[in-house]
């Protein structure tokens, strides 16, 4: 039955006569349990603040009470989209303070996995972002390249979406043997369409008057910010932990750091599609050069890390994901704490959407590349 | 052959002839609300069957293939789900705008049938200012829309509104503007007239480029004009969740929905009607032969094409294009569109007068 109920009285308005207005947590554009509370002088925005704590699940504590080879399930659901890179710096990290040398094979098939999913995670963004700006043809054609990589995943990790594929010491199980006849037959489909997304929306005029010179972050800006991954990099701040600070076979890889420097949303744009194709000459490089060996360092049955503190940072398809684990020697960490490049990049929204209008606060959103449970831990 | 004429001259004689007059023009208003409303009615069902299956075709996907075969009685399925619903209506809304607002919406759209001719002889109301009918007519259903977005007491709404309102009477005026070409040319506003003056060519094809340059104008502000992408600033549901109707619910909905859809329908027949001749089949100057095939195809059939390929093209920009930002709308309309057809019209003018077309 339909019950009157008392309505809580929001201002509306605020005393400057500006327009206070939710977006979020349910709304088409936050991709998930964003809040933002945005304040309106007609269509153009005062001031962004986002509200967090909507899919809080405490993982970082959840992770205290977890040994050092349970809590890297946990970190799947964090950064959904790319999971396997936030396992695989749980997995280093661990690495680091056990001295574990992982095998030659793990490597490789380490670095494949986290180039697929990154190129998994940019089409979905390349989908998500031309939905925000309003064309919803894209969404589908970048399903339909996202599935064929979920479909290796599925046949070699047993799982579409959390992985769980790097333990520490290596990889859970071995390849599947038709994985690299599958990653070779996407690779050329692949190789096509990515053409046909420049023809679709990049070159879009459309598309361009709606993203160049929108929510534009200086480079100064991004350093104090702490944006990383691409975000910083379309500012021309050189920040790629691949490069920088190499792990696994990243040191013997040819590719490129992408760099654009105007630091507005289509320069982020770019970025994001110069990688896909980067990640893609990665997994060219790699795909016949898998060496025969074991897939898994031999490790003890509990793992103890030794007392101290340990940091290891990899490059997700979002920006830096680090992990820093202080151990008091047990066979639980004593304090885990999670650096996730969505936050940053969240505190730097308000900065970029100031002054912009309403379709430009999402364009930028868009481009920015919200997992909100990566934010909200 | 298949005409329309027959049969409507004939019943308009028999009810005459058995009736007195009084009783016989109430008889037609009867008969014509009956044809109107399940027009209406079916050609939502058909529109909307169609976009479906276009975005579907566009997004490497099936679309509805469930209900009924190869999907035919999805949106009678979808219908029949809203009728069902509960309209709500939101705590703090003005009652009567917000429930009056769909209506307002669709009763100018079941309006605008009227001056169109569907067929060889086979109109509503064959009024001598037609065209002006038209243009004054749907110019009224941005205070529907108005009224929608104040009433629901949402911001959102409240916003899709306005945005709505600033671009339906900006894009009225090179809408209008391209329509006065044609007017220009033919001499007369009533559209039985403007179709027979297509008799010897359709005058996207004798008008030169700059008919071409209307219709093209034409199309973008009509589009603008029914809130379709890349202009659906109203509803950009990426941004105002749905625009003026979020507060919607039910059949209150469905009704915005089908006028949407209605709305495309009927713009795309003026279009239709203006530029490529109606009903008229095509007919190239002298070539008799050539012409008195084309004349056995009916002539409904050629209306109802033309009709549908612009629909399609309609579709076919909404599946394609990203949207538009409020202010690079409106430059769009008054930076770009409207200088360009008001010097369009000169020259459309100047080529009347000389008797430069064909």
């Amino acid at each position: 039955m339909y019950r009157k109920t008392e309505i809580i009285k929001e201002p509306t308005v605020n005393d400057s006569g500006d327009m206070i207005i939710n977006i979020g947590p349910q709304h088409p554009a936050t991709h998930g349990v964003l809040h933002l509370v945005i304040t309106l002088n007609g269509e153009t925005i005062k001031k962004v603040e986002p509200h967090l704590g909507y899919i809080h699940r405490s993982i970082e504590k959840m992770c205290e009470s977890l040994s050092y080879r349970q809590f890297i399930y946990v970190t799947s659901r964090m950064d959904y989209l790319s999971s396997h890179i936030n396992n695989h710096g749980c997995a280093l990290c661990v690495e680091k303070g056990m001295q574990i040398e992982v095998p030659a094979r793990a490597q490789v098939i380490r670095v494949l996995m986290d180039e697929l999913t990154r190129i998994a995670s940019h089409t979905l963004w390349w989908g998500a972002m031309a939905m925000d700006v309003g064309a919803l043809t894209p969404f589908f054609l970048a399903f339909r390249e996202r599935e064929m990589i979920n479909d290796i995943m599925e046949e070699t990790c047993g799982a579409r979406l959390t992985m769980n594929y790097m333990v520490p010491g290596g990889i859970m199980v071995d390849l599947h043997p038709t994985f690299q006849r599958k990653v070779k037959e996407f690779i050329v489909h692949f190789k096509s369409k990515i053409d046909e997304y420049d023809d679709l929306v990049t070159d879009n005029i459309i598309f361009k008057n709606r993203t160049v010179n929108v929510g534009v972050i200086s480079k100064e800006d991004a350093i104090s910010y702490g944006l990383t991954g691409p975000p910083a990099r379309a500012s021309g701040v050189s920040c790629d932990i691949r490069k920088i600070y190499p792990y696994e076979v990243y040191r013997t890889l040819q590719f490129e750091e992408i760099i654009e420097t105007a630091g507005d949303s289509f320069a982020r744009y770019l970025v994001r599609m110069k990688e896909m194709r980067q990640s893609l000459s990665i997994i060219e490089q790699l795909i016949d050069n898998i060496p025969e060996g074991d897939f898994q360092a031999k490790t003890k049955a509990v793992l103890k890390l030794p007392k101290g503190e340990f940091y290891s940072r990899v490059e997700t398809a979002r920006g830096e994901f680090g992990v820093y684990i202080v151990s008091e020697g047990g066979t639980t960490p004593y304090r885990i704490k999670f650096r996730s490049p969505g936050f940053s990049t969240l505190s730097a929204l308000d900065h970029m959407a100031r002054g912009s209008k309403i379709g430009d606060l999402v364009a930028i959103m868009g481009t920015l590349d919200f997992v909100i449970p990566d934010i909200d831990r | 052959m298949l005409s329309f004429e027959n049969i409507s001259n004939a019943i308009h004689n028999w009810l005459y002839h058995s009736f007195s007059p009084t009783t016989a023009l109430w008889l037609e208003f009867v008969l014509v609300a009956v044809c109107v409303i399940s027009l209406f009615s079916f050609l939502g069902l058909v529109l909307i069957l169609m976009e479906r299956k276009v975005s579907a075709w566009m997004q490497v996907r099936l679309g509805p293939n469930r209900v009924g075969p190869k999907g035919m009685f999805q949106t009678v399925a979808d219908t029949l789900k809203l009728i069902v619903k509960e309209s709500m209506t939101p705590d703090g809304a003005d009652k009567l705008l917000f429930n009056l607002a769909p209506f307002i919406v669709m009763i100018i759209a079941m309006m605008l049938m009227a001056p169109f001719m569907f067929a060889r002889g086979f109109q509503i109301w064959d009024i001598n200012i037609g065209v002006l009918f038209f243009t004054a007519v749907s110019s009224i259903s941005v205070i529907g829309i108005l009224m929608a977005g104040w009433a629901s007491n949402n911001k959102y709404s409240l916003l899709g509104a306005m945005r709505s309102g600033a671009q339906i009477v900006s894009y009225e005026l090179s809408a209008g503007l391209s329509i006065l070409c044609i007017i220009v040319l033919t001499g007369s506003l009533r559209i039985s007239d403007i179709i027979a003056s297509q008799e010897n060519g359709w005058w996207i094809f004798k008008g030169h480029i700059p008919v071409i340059i209307a219709f093209v104008t034409f199309i973008i502000a009509v589009t603008a004009e029914t809130n379709r992408a890349p202009f659906d600033m109203a509803e950009a549901e990426s941004e105002l969740t749905a625009g003026f109707h979020t507060e919607y619910s039910g059949m209150k909905f469905a009704l915005f929905f089908l006028a949407e859809y209605i709305n495309i329908f009927i713009v795309c027949a003026l279009g239709a009607t203006l530029f490529l001749g109606g009903w008229m089949p095509l007919h190239v100057g002298h070539w008799q032969g050539f012409n008195h095939i084309m004349d056995y195809i009916p002539s409904s059939i050629w209306f109802f094409g033309k009709t549908f390929f612009l629909v399609f093209v309609i579709m076919w920009f909404r599946w394609t294009f990203p949207r538009l930002r409020i202010d690079q709308l409106l430059n769009l309309e008054w930076k770009y569109l409207l200088p360009i057809s008001m010097v369009n019209l000169l020259l459309v003018t100047l080529m009347a007068i000389l008797g430069w077309h064909f």
